[in-house]
């Protein structure tokens, strides 16, 4: 029999998808529907005076209004801190901060309805950095910082500036809700990445039993962090409305309130001073860190962390001081986009890195490759490194692929640049959060195989496929004979969020120690063989945390991620001098990842990441007038086009990590983290000093006449 | 409004400003067809009118009367660019696939790599980065070779 792991099997729900028949949540129906619209706050902070209706809001006009009140339970959305409201109460602190739920028959109807909110105004806060309120502040240090700078011949600065980015996931947010007969109970369908974070946010909402909630993840047109914390909030709105006119209610965003209303990239500010010798060797860095969190905390405090922890880049330097803030502001709440925090340090200090090497008159490929990590290094939480560091590796593979030296000679004095990256990614939750979270997955017999139970979302990178893969090999059977169940919190347990690079090196590990359990209870006996004989069989396994791995929340110190992926970008592309546009050209990344589980999938994840991270490099802007996004449409807020993306050379290396299910690790946020730097490095080499993206014409226009 | 929907003659009453896309959808219950953007930007919502791609957001229902409708459900199951992106990683989430395989079949067989970029500029997809697309096509002129 063939192993499925390292092969290209087909998708599973493949064939779904390319004849239509994949149901997505707007193509669900429910007799007796109700559609429902989100009334939003117009103004980014005060307070509510007053509303009224432009409609029949009495009972005749067959409206459902839902307000705070209609809460059973607590006006929270349940995550992390306890400050967001479901509908605002009195308190406005944000544009579109939703305050009230219609529902109706006639979406006509919902559209035409009038409502007026009068609210008193109050003086909104723009500027992370004139913030009081911070949601999240950490502190890494390690070695001596002054000792450091005094051993350094050179100390250099600079502030890194990097803009906020819409997910654009194609298909935009929903949800259904279904009200059980008796009011006590509710199902939500819906496009989400995370079962489990709904199912709480519903339960803490609707003051009902666990027991009683129900939610259903559908076919869920991507996410890329963008359905990781929202749809909490969208099932909450519904499951109000439905629970109040004890009907089903649909509630579908399009894409104007999507993007309106969403979270988004956060965007930051970096700021590096670091300690170099003559011969580029790093002596000290201090960096400081500061994202505009939004209007409420959401989840800023884990976008802040995995920030943090990858701001020195993959370089070893023995004195580190690391200060991060994530600030309040009177925008909506900024979130999960892949890479979570990790694309906006890496952009800064790869920036910084090209910075160094061009003062110091050092090439940047030398410069890196002295100070890249290698294994048995420690970070700068002190995690040492194990065999499968590949700083250096994927640096080297990626220089020579590209011929990089000899290239940059070629393109010198000429519209072509090119530009390169080194960067890491963690997989996995970030020091303690896979203990806490201590997922659980199943598997069980059936008369034809197995199926796979767990709560992770398949959202288009393949998580039923890999997973499995794994399963399949695991029991040594056929991967046809392997099912995956629908992330539905009534059928299957919790393992946890489908985020953070987790699901394959996480969740696929739990299900291999699942397998392996399964594999000795059937004894000789195949899988239908034993379910003939003794009928069903479920094994059930949870996480474990790997032997020797220790973190510490309070110092910030220890073993930040189980292990880490290794990239290095290299962008050549062409700047047009009339109009300023840039083109990336040609493309190359040296990916190592662990052992690659299925090499299609894998390379449609650093392809796809790499495409978002080109965009948000060089073409997506998110302008924010007066507290809102003002380019809120497809239309103004422009993503790569086939004819914006380059041609791409993607390499994949396999260093096996001990603790992954057949040595994998995560890949899915990884690829977002280099192209932006990649780029801005290249443009250095055309001649333009930026330090901030999205790099648009205006901008080099600007840099090129100053 | 008449026309013939995948080959079939097709009566659907409404309004004639309605959407293709939503008489589609909600009248004929043909739901493969997505709504990505609802302003003829992203793609999902392409179908094939007398043969050429549109942006069924954009296309009132009176524009189809009399046409030949073709959506993604009208291939069956078995075209080769059907298969090819399930087994070349052309669909990932899949939102976009179904508008993207019928733009691809308006270009043809064997586009080349600048008609496939030209041909599918309007068709959004935030997955992939293209190249799977592109290799899923490119490998189901193949496919089809064989098949003949």
């Amino acid at each position: 029999m063939r192993k499925a792991v390292g092969r290209n099997v087909l998708r599973k729900e493949g064939r779904e998808k390319v004849t239509g028949a994949a149901r997505y949540i707007d193509d669900l129906s429910f007799p007796n529907l109700l559609h429902a619209r989100t009334i939003r706050s117009t103004i980014p902070s005060g307070e509510i005076a007053n509303i009224s209706f432009g409609f029949d809001a009495s009972s005749t006009g067959g409206f459902t209004i839902v307000d705070y009140r209609d809460i059973p339970g607590k006006n929270i959305v349940a995550l992390i801190d306890e400050d967001q409201p479901c509908l605002a109460e009195r308190t406005i602190r944000h544009v579109a901060e939703p305050i009230l739920i219609l529902a109706h028959e006639s979406r006509d109807a919902l559209l035409a309805a009038e409502v007026r909110i009068d609210a008193t105004p109050s003086t909104p806060n723009y500027d992370p950095a004139a913030s009081t309120t911070h949601f999240k502040s950490i502190a890494i240090d390690k070695g001596d910082l002054n000792r450091g700078f005094a051993l350094a011949d050179h100390i250099i600065e600079g502030e890194y500036r990097v803009g906020s980015q819409e997910q654009m996931y194609i298909e935009p947010n929903g949800v259904i809700a279904v009200p059980d007969d008796d009011g006590r109970g509710v199902t939500v369908y819906g496009s989400m990445q995370c079962p489990y974070y709904v199912h709480r946010a519903l339960v803490v909402l609707l003051g009902f039993t666990d027991e009683r909630v129900r939610v259903i993840q559908t076919e869920t047109g991507g996410g890329f962090g963008g359905k990781e914390d929202y749809p909490s909030m969208i099932a909450g709105h519904a499951a109000l409305a439905a629970l109040k006119a004890r009907r089903p209610v649909k509630l579908i965003y399009d894409r104007i309130e999507d993007m309106l209303a969403t979270p988004k990239r956060h965007p930051g500010v970096i700021r590096h001073r670091t300690g170099v010798t003559r011969d580029g060797r790093l002596t000290a860095m201090d960096i400081d860190v500061l994202l505009d969190g939004g209007a409420y905390a959401t989840l800023s405090a884990v976008v802040l962390s995995r920030g943090v922890l990858h701001a020195s880049g993959p370089y070893r330097c023995d004195n580190v001081r690391i200060r991060g803030r994530a600030a309040m502001t009177n925008t909506p709440p900024n979130g999960a986009f892949r890479g979570f925090g990790a694309p906006q340090t890496q952009f800064a200090v790869e920036v910084h890195m090209e910075r160094i090497a061009e003062q110091l008159k050092i090439d940047p490929v030398v410069l890196r490759d002295t100070n890249a990590l290698r294994p048995g290094d420690t970070t700068a939480t002190g995690q040492t490194l194990g065999d499968d560091c590949s700083a250096r590796e994927v640096l080297r593979e990626a220089v020579k692929r590209t011929k990089f030296r000899q290239r940059r000679k070629q393109l010198a004095g000429t519209n072509r640049a090119i530009g390169l990256s080194l960067f890491f990614h963690g997989s996995g939750f970030t020091g303690a959060g896979e203990v806490k979270l201590a997922s659980k997955a199943s598997l069980a017999l059936t008369a034809t195989g197995v199926r796979i139970l767990v709560a992770s979302t398949e959202i288009g990178q393949g998580t039923r496929t890999m997973l499995a893969q794994i399963v399949a090999d695991s029991l040594g059977i056929p991967y046809d004979d392997v099912e995956v169940n629908a992330a539905d919190t009534g059928e299957v347990p919790d393992s946890g969020p489908t985020v953070a690079s987790r699901t394959c090196m996480i969740v696929g590990r739990i299900l291999q120690r699942a397998a392996g359990e399964m594999r000795k209870a059937l004894g000789r006996s195949s899988p239908r063989e034993y379910f003939r004989k003794h009928g069903a069989l479920v094994v059930t396994s949870q996480y474990e945390r790997p032997a020797g791995m220790i973190w510490d929340d309070v110092l910030y110190r220890g073993d930040a991620y189980g292990s880490f992926g290794w990239a290095c970008d290299v962008v050549e592309l062409e700047v047009d001098r009339a109009t300023w546009e840039v083109r990336p050209v040609k493309f190359t990344t040296v990916h190592e990842i662990g052992k690659v589980i299925h090499p299609t999938l894998a390379t449609g994840q650093i392809a796809g990441g790499s495409a978002q991270g080109l965009g948000w490099a060089l073409i997506e802007d998110v302008v924010m007038r007066d507290g809102r996004m003002a380019n809120n449409s497809f239309t103004n807020y422009i993503v790569p086009t086939t004819l914006d993306t380059p041609e791409m050379d993607i390499v994949l290396l396999e260093r096996p990590y001990r603790h992954g299910p057949f040595g994998a690790k995560g890949v899915g946020e990884m690829p977002i983290d280099g192209p932006a730097p990649a780029v801005i490095n290249a443009l250095r080499h055309a001649g333009f000093d930026l330090r901030h993206i999205p790099a648009t014409p205006e901008s080099l226009m600007t840099c090129a006449s100053r | 409004m008449r026309f013939t929907l995948n080959g079939r003659k097709t009566r659907v009453d409404a309004h004639p400003m309605t959407r293709l896309l939503d008489a589609l959808r909600h009248e004929c219950g043909l739901t493969g067809t997505k709504e990505g953007c609802g302003e003829g930007e992203c793609g999902a919502c392409t179908v094939l009118l007398d043969g050429q791609p549109v942006n069924s957001c954009l296309v009132p229902l009176a524009h189809a009367d009399g046409t030949r409708v073709t959506t993604i459900e009208g291939l069956g199951g078995r075209h080769p660019l059907q298969q090819a992106f399930v087994q070349f990683g052309g669909a990932q989430c899949g939102i976009c696939t179904p508008g993207m395989i019928l733009a691809a079949l308006a270009l043809g067989p064997k586009p080349s790599l600048a008609a496939m970029k030209t041909g599918l500029a309007g068709n959004i997809c935030r997955c992939t980065g293209y190249g799977a697309i592109y290799d899923s096509i490119t490998r189901a002129g193949k496919y089809a070779r064989v098949g003949r």
